[in-house]
């Protein structure tokens, strides 16, 4: 594709490519964060027997954008004594982090903007960056509840970090590459969520921690703190925020399916699943990872913090060391190592 | 022990809980009440929005006792009186602070002549607070509008008064 943008456009052709598939991505992307909101309220509403939104529009939806716009129109409201240059710039942090990471995502072969061989590490940078977000949000507040929230929210990512970065590298030692189209394509015989079972079950409670949501929603614990670490923003800034953190879900639920669930590859090499395009599949395991979050939010009551330390440190930083050692032992004594370096 | 132990570490609280909701979004009858279409039916004995009534030839039954003014415990009812043209005792005033009102029934059951009563509406939401300032013309409307309707909840609850 770059190649015929230069014909068409000159040098200026690389750029237009870069920009084009920035929105090709972007722009689905917010789409879609729109409407998880929507799945989210209607699936939840089901659990507890209700309707969900169903007034906006037909089954309600517009419900979405109408929530869209009221928060457009709303007041900005910076706190006293709040840090404006960072205040503003937080929330802008938290949406370009979510949305950058999605460079080295592959959503089928080749369709990936990047297609760098560190991506697995750029993508555990990123979401390292996250944090910073979140910080700067609570400290520019000015506001006790905003810089709780904060403090706790950087706690957290960070004691789920090292178990994440852990379960990713017993992956990376299996596919032999830290390159996502790599890792997808070593999994075509079978899946590492098959494999990696336990550190699959792991990885997902860890990216529900990572992103905070329920049950480790510690940082925007409503009864406790309000909101956390955005209760000082209104309009544009705390859409921001919203956007972010289901970008983050989306984000963290696309890595789940690359490292475990088979990327766009179907679940069987057969005739009836290799009908469907790859990037159907993709998105369909996509799906299945969110309907989790979305079903874990209606299920299970908030951790409290110290159990949520405790489950961090003491259970899951074991237990992915423990299955690294497994995993790397197993591979070193079949000699089952893959090629590295490819 | 051993027994919790793997309980624990098969997650089976989680996965039958996660199964639980499952059935729940999937079996599960919704009970969602599609508001200002559907309604849920209401007792004869739901204290809405009040009236004052009259008796059949037109006469309001109230005879300004004073009653429900002295029970409310809100207070938010004010009364003055004075004699009628035709020599009998009637409200001058009968005002009744919607803002203040705790809907308790006390002046209605206080009421001699049953002549306030708290009728089954509860869609009276306005856009200022001036407007539920409740005067004696507004009562004395409510009632002629909910008559039939009161007369009905009444002659329900006779048995139990």
């Amino acid at each position: 594709m770059a190649e015929a943008m230069q014909e068409l456009f000159g040098p200026a052709g690389v750029w237009i490519t870069w920009i084009l598939q920035c929105v090709a991505i972007v722009a689905p992307l917010i789409v879609s964060v729109a409407y998880l909101t929507y799945v989210e309220r209607k699936v939840i509403g089901a659990m507890q027997m209700r309707k969900g939104p169903n007034v906006v529009g037909p089954l309600g939806l517009l419900q979405p954008f109408a929530d869209a716009f009221k928060l457009l129109f709303k007041e900005t409201i910076v706190p006293t004594g709040a840090d404006r240059f960072v205040f503003f710039m937080a929330p802008m942090l938290t949406l370009l982090l979510a949305l950058v990471a999605w460079a080295v995502i592959p959503f089928q072969e080749g369709w990936v903007v990047s297609n760098i061989n560190v991506g697995m590490l750029y993508i555990l940078a990123v979401s390292g960056l996250a944090i910073y977000g979140v910080m700067m949000a609570g400290w520019a507040s000015n506001s006790r509840y905003a810089f709780l929230g904060s403090l706790r929210s950087a706690a957290q990512m960070i004691s789920y970090e090292v178990s994440m970065g852990l379960i990713i590298i017993s992956v990376i030692l299996t596919a032999g590459s830290m390159n996502l189209t790599d890792i997808v394509l070593a999994q075509k015989g079978v899946w590492f969520g098959v494999i990696h079972f336990p550190m699959f079950v792991l990885f997902v409670i860890s990216i529900m921690a990572e992103t905070n949501r329920v049950p480790f929603d510690l940082p925007q614990s409503d009864a406790e703190i309000v909101a956390g670490f955005h209760v000082e923003y209104s309009a544009m800034g705390f859409a921001l925020f919203y956007l972010g953190e289901y970008a983050n879900m989306i984000l963290m639920s696309g890595v789940c399916v690359v490292l475990f669930l088979g990327g766009w590859l179907p679940p069987l090499d057969m005739a009836p699943f290799t009908w469907i395009p790859g990037i159907v599949w993709f998105f369909l395991k996509m799906a299945v990872i969110l309907f989790v979050y979305i079903q874990a939010r209606a299920t299970l009551p908030r951790y409290r913090y110290d159990q949520l330390m405790r489950l961090g440190w003491k259970v899951f930083l074991p237990l992915s060391l423990l299955w690294l050692v497994l995993t790397a032992s197993v591979l070193f004594f079949t000699g089952l190592w893959p090629e590295y370096g490819a | 022990m051993f027994k919790r132990l793997i309980k624990t570490w098969l997650l089976t609280d989680i996965v039958s809980g996660f199964w639980l909701t499952f059935r729940y979004m999937t079996v599960r009858p919704k009970v969602t009440l599609n508001y200002p279409y559907e309604k849920a039916p209401l007792s004869h004995r739901f204290r809405g929005e009040h009236c004052l009534r009259r008796y059949e030839n037109g006469e309001e039954r109230c005879i300004s006792c004073k009653l429900c003014e002295a029970v409310c415990p809100a207070q938010a009812i004010t009364i003055e009186a004075s004699p009628r043209a035709d020599g009998s005792r009637r409200t001058t005033r009968y005002d009744l602070d919607m803002t203040k009102c705790i809907f308790c029934g006390l002046c209605e059951e206080a009421c001699p002549v049953d002549a306030i009563v708290m009728g089954p509406n509860y869609e009276y939401s306005t856009e200022t607070r001036e407007e539920l300032m409740y005067s004696k013309q507004k009562l004395l409307a409510n009632g002629d509008r909910w008559e039939p309707v009161l007369v009905m909840r009444l002659e329900k609850d006779e048995p139990y008064r």
